[in-house]
């Protein structure tokens, strides 16, 4: 499902982010990534939905080549990714009911069908009873929550979360790890980057650990 | 089909929402945009009207043809046999000297003075008319000068073709000013829609990351630089409008004066129709170039 083969990001300036990169993943698998800041974590989860382009190797999305895709044919591989972002990019001029509506606007939904979607969505992370709200009011749990039930509304075959629980106390940590989980036995493929090595103790699940840009065996 | 004309009218719905939830600085854009337009319009109308008037007084094309003092009775039979077998003559007058002084004198400015004068000084003359147009009788002028006894031709169509010249230097003005103040609605959509993008920011950045195409992302603005071009034409129409209305109060007193039922008049449907396509298609225009600017800069990381 998502496959690198011999990947290398190095950004202007010189840095090299990635080296020498390579593995696969199955659909359906729930993967962790781990490793401490700036060992390149972000940059693989980027590379996923084309927001960066490998400098060389491949990368295999379903099949297509990110290196070598058309500029118009990104919004397409990304409608069929789950993305949560490391600082949420929430609109907090809209209510969270219209925060999830968002990836259905493009889709080109009814909006009757867009609405139920995005409150089934809204449903699943526990957060029906606050749809009306601006996500400006919600706590920092239900925020990371509404971001999944907008990754989520499009029912994407991936999910891709960039520090879920970064900023969470423990238990809602768990709470939205459950939830990943939950997502994953539905046959979703997740891959988290994090640098909370407890909660990846607790999972026992795969690990692809990442120092420097390299895998550590 | 029905799905890319559903997304349009979402998009016509959320922009038209965004609209009114800023009442004011719509307001202002329009307004400027209706004023801009509306000096050409208005300058267009005004000549419209008076081409119109032009045209009504020029309709039968006359040509004036003064006699020599010494031309007698027989010199006026001949000539006015040969006058009559000129091709496209439709009507010929003979006014002799007698009678237009006898005219002349009816008028009250001129009665003093004529009563002054010992003898008659003014000439026999021929009003002769034609069927063709002003051109032709500019082409007649030659040869009736060459014919005998002929002092003088004044062709009547002179005036008008030099308030005709008049008007099409006030159209060429007005076109001038037409071109310019397009360029200013245009410029005036390219920042609204820079504005707008600025404030957007954040949403096209999280719409771009989760899957909206270009086209969808460009779509509102490009609704945004119609509308607000269709509300400014409005705006001008509504504004040349009701100028007319005021104008056509002392154009009226005016008028009856010279006892002339003269009004301006407004434009017809098709014109104002046409007028509003302008205007939308200007406002496009700004969004579209304010668009391909502003919104690459945009790109997620």
């Amino acid at each position: 499902m998502i496959s690198f083969s011999q990947v290398r990001k190095s950004y202007r300036g010189g840095h090299e982010a990635l080296a020498e990169l390579s593995f696969a993943i199955d659909s359906g698998e729930l993967v962790f990534i781990t490793g401490r800041s700036g060992a390149g974590k972000s940059t693989l989860l980027k590379l996923i939905p084309a927001i960066e382009r490998p400098t060389s190797g491949t990368v295999l999305v379903n099949g297509q080549n990110i290196g070598s895709m058309r500029r118009a044919a990104i919004p397409y591989l990304r409608r069929n990714l789950g993305l949560i972002f490391q600082d949420q990019k929430l609109l907090y001029d809209r209510s969270v009911f219209d925060n999830v509506m968002l990836p259905l606007a493009f889709t080109g939904h009814a909006y009757k069908d867009a609405a139920r979607r995005a409150r089934a969505a809204l449903d699943k992370v526990g957060l029906l009873a606050r749809e009306k709200a601006n996500p400006v009011t919600l706590s920092g749990g239900e925020q990371q929550r509404l971001c999944i039930a907008r990754a989520v509304v499009n029912r994407p075959s991936i999910l891709l979360a960039d520090e879920p629980t970064a900023s969470l106390d423990s238990t809602s940590a768990a709470e939205v790890v459950e939830m990943f989980r939950s997502f994953n036995q539905v046959g979703v493929t997740v891959l988290i980057a994090t640098h909370d090595e407890g909660l990846v103790q607790r999972l026992n699940p795969r690990v692809l650990a990442l120092k420097q840009g390299r895998l550590e065996s | 089909m029905s799905n890319w004309l559903r997304q349009h009218w979402q998009t016509l719905v959320l922009t038209l929402r965004r609209l009114g939830r800023s009442p004011g600085a719509t307001l202002l854009n329009v307004m400027v945009i209706g004023i801009a337009l509306a000096l050409p319009l208005g300058g267009y109308m005004l000549l419209q009207n008076l081409g119109a008037v032009a045209h009504r007084v020029a309709g039968t094309p006359q040509v004036s043809l003064f006699l020599a003092r010494d031309a007698d009775k027989a010199d006026i039979a001949a000539l006015e046999a040969r006058l009559k077998r000129l091709p496209g003559v439709r009507g010929l007058r003979f006014i002799s000297r007698e009678q237009a002084l006898q005219d002349l004198k009816q008028s009250e400015n001129f009665a003093d003075v004529l009563s002054a004068l010992q003898t008659n000084p003014l000439p026999d003359a021929f009003v002769l008319e034609t069927a063709g147009g002003a051109a032709e009788l500019e082409q007649l002028e030659p040869q009736l000068k060459a014919l005998p006894k002929v002092a003088h031709v004044q062709l009547d169509s002179a005036w008008v073709k030099r308030l005709e010249s008049l008007l099409q230097l006030g159209r060429t003005a007005v076109l001038i000013l037409a071109a310019l103040l397009a360029c200013g609605l245009v410029a005036v959509t390219f920042n609204t829609i820079r504005l707008q993008i600025l404030t957007q920011k954040d949403e096209i950045e999280v719409s771009k990351l989760i899957g909206a195409t270009d086209a969808f992302i460009r779509r509102p603005f490009f609704h945004l630089g119609l509308i607000q071009g269709t509300l400014g034409g409005l705006a001008a129409l509504a504004i040349v409008y009701l100028c007319t209305l005021i104008l056509n109060r002392s154009i009226g007193e005016l008028a009856q004066l010279y006892g002339s039922d003269f009004r301006l008049s407004f434009f017809g449907p098709g014109d104002c129709l046409a007028l509003l396509a302008f205007a939308a298609i200007l406002g496009w225009l700004g969004a579209y170039m304010s668009v391909s600017r502003h919104l690459s800069g945009i790109e997620p990381r």
